[in-house]
């Protein structure tokens, strides 16, 4: 197929169609309007359904009883209304269902401001709704790795009954670069006999509940749980490295930060004398930390380079778990890193500052 | 070779659309091309902008902060962004609406009388592509045709008809700057 020009928005949508999406729920916010948008016009198309919902809350629990009836459903938002959704995921979570919920993270907290930020990485990686579960969390770095993430989540989101969150920034969103749609590898999917689409005294009734009150029961649902998550864990974990090999330094960042980085890695090493080098987590959940635990063996630093005050650092020095020293640089409100500030960065921790 | 722009002026003048029918161009011949609008909360009558990263290696960072060019359509614009270009960089000023000269004396100056020039070439709306013209024929980033394929693919089969005045307009911004 071709390459076409889009927006990241525009590339997360059409993905979730060739991907099979057929049911849309939404409620607007900047910076993903774009989504919405280009679903409400494509969905009638496939003979799909897209509705703009009376919230964000409502939006998600379309989600669930899409996804509940076995269907491929996305909904879409930006940080405030993420937040929203919370109790929904929660739920689509415990009960096994899957499902494709994009991000366009804006800064915050609050209703805070509509630009790029990635202050959403604990509430995306660490929980965000109550209780003990995971989503499979990618984390794009261009519009084509984003189209490719979306198909790939609905794969993954299918086979192992978890949700799976896609976690952009406003950048991602709105920025337009060529992008191909090329199917992902297709896993050996099971049937769906655990969908509620209708009864007809034929199977045991499909009960699609996110309620345990026996102890042992709950107690068995979570155990279900955690090992699917052992095996995303060991599947599922997608990273990329740039000139790791010889690195002094190694620095971690995703998304967009990570396009800013890997520009200043170059630099470093032309213009510095600096080697510096890159790993980027394209999950973030699960996290890369086999990749950094190795590489913390060769480097004398780590730096993680963030657009939030310091969250996904604290899974680098997991990784690291001590081996050399983890430094941070983060910006916020929305404002992006530059090269420069990076390399300044790294000077610092040359020099032993 | 990398070429990384800022285009900027008021909502309304199609800067936005300049950058995207450059990243088109170059994407056309198979070159790398990132568009990154500035979305904040702008009103009409407004600023917008776009940078554009048009390379053959592959494009890192959208953001540019050191631009090989910049194009100013409006007063504004050149306030903001003159601090944006590298040294030896090259400004594409509108000489229409921006009577004031730049600060900076290590750069190239293009003074481009856009409006004017869209007014003589039979249709105020096609400035942005004098602009245009004058910038692909001085950077020689992305050729004439891969520009006018891309509006051609931009404005459909319905505004075909559009075509030529914006091939024109494209060619009297070329001459300003040889």
């Amino acid at each position: 197929m071709e390459k076409v020009l889009m927006k990241g928005n525009e590339a997360i949508a059409e993905a979730a169609v060739q991907a099979g999406c057929r049911f849309f729920f939404g409620y607007p916010i900047t910076p993903q309007n774009q989504i919405p948008e280009y679903m409400s016009r494509r969905m009638p198309e496939v003979g799909g359904t897209f509705l703009q919902a009376e919230s964000e809350v409502s939006a998600i629990n379309m989600v669930y009883g899409a996804a509940g009836a076995g269907a491929r459903v996305m909904t879409s938002s930006s940080s405030p209304g993420i937040s929203l959704k919370q109790e929904g995921i929660s739920y689509i979570a415990c009960a096994e269902l899957p499902c494709v919920i994009v991000n366009m993270m804006r800064s915050g907290p609050g209703l805070g401001g509509i630009l790029a930020s990635q202050g959403d990485y604990f509430q995306s990686v660490k929980g965000g709704g109550h209780g003990d579960y995971r989503l499979i969390v990618y984390a794009p770095s261009s519009v084509q790795e984003a189209a490719d993430c979306v198909m790939e989540a609905f794969e993954a989101s299918d086979y192992y009954r978890v949700p799976a969150l896609i976690l952009g920034d406003g950048m991602i969103g709105q920025m337009m670069e060529p992008v191909e749609f090329k199917q992902p590898k297709k896993r050996e999917q099971k049937e769906k006999t655990w969908a509620a689409t209708g009864w007809d005294g034929s199977r045991e009734r499909a009960v699609i509940n996110s309620l345990y009150i026996e102890a042992e029961e709950m107690n068995a649902v979570i155990g279900r749980l955690q090992r699917v998550y052992r095996e995303i864990e060991k599947n599922e974990t997608q990273f990329e490295e740039f000139m790791m090999d010889d690195a002094e330094i190694g620095i971690v960042a995703y998304g967009t930060t990570a396009r800013i980085v890997r520009n200043a890695v170059l630099k470093a090493r032309n213009d510095f004398g600096i080697k510096a080098g890159l790993i980027r987590p394209i999950t973030v959940w699960p996290f890369p930390y086999a990749p950094i635990a190795d590489a913390a063996k060769r480097v004398t630093a780590f730096l993680a380079v963030e657009m939030s005050t310091g969250q996904m650092v604290e899974d680098v020095r997991l990784g690291v778990n001590g081996a050399c020293p983890v430094s941070f640089l983060g910006t916020t409100g929305g404002i992006a890193q530059t090269p420069l500030q990076i390399i300044k960065k790294l000077k610092e921790i040359k020099e032993g500052k | 070779m990398t070429n990384e722009v800022i285009m900027a002026g008021f909502g309304g003048q199609g800067v936005l659309l300049m950058g995207q029918l450059l990243a088109y161009a170059g994407m056309v011949e198979g070159k790398n091309v990132s568009w990154l609008p500035s979305y904040g909360p702008e009103m009409r009558g407004g600023t917008a902008n776009c940078s554009v990263i048009v390379s053959d290696e592959p494009v890192g960072s959208p953001v540019v902060t050191e631009a090989d060019a910049v194009i100013v359509m409006n007063k504004p614009s050149l306030d903001k962004f003159e601090s944006a270009l590298k040294p030896g960089g090259t400004l594409f000023i509108n000489s229409s609406l921006i009577d004031r000269k730049p600060s900076r004396k290590d750069i190239d100056v293009h003074y481009i009388p856009v409006n004017e020039i869209a007014a003589e070439v039979g249709n105020a709306r096609v400035a942005n592509i004098v602009m245009l013209g004058a910038y692909v024929a001085s950077s020689g980033i992305v050729s004439k045709k891969s520009v006018i394929d891309a509006v051609e693919y931009v404005l459909g089969k319905s505004k075909a008809h559009l075509i030529p005045i914006n091939e024109k307009a494209f060619d009297e911004g070329a001459k300003r700057v040889k």
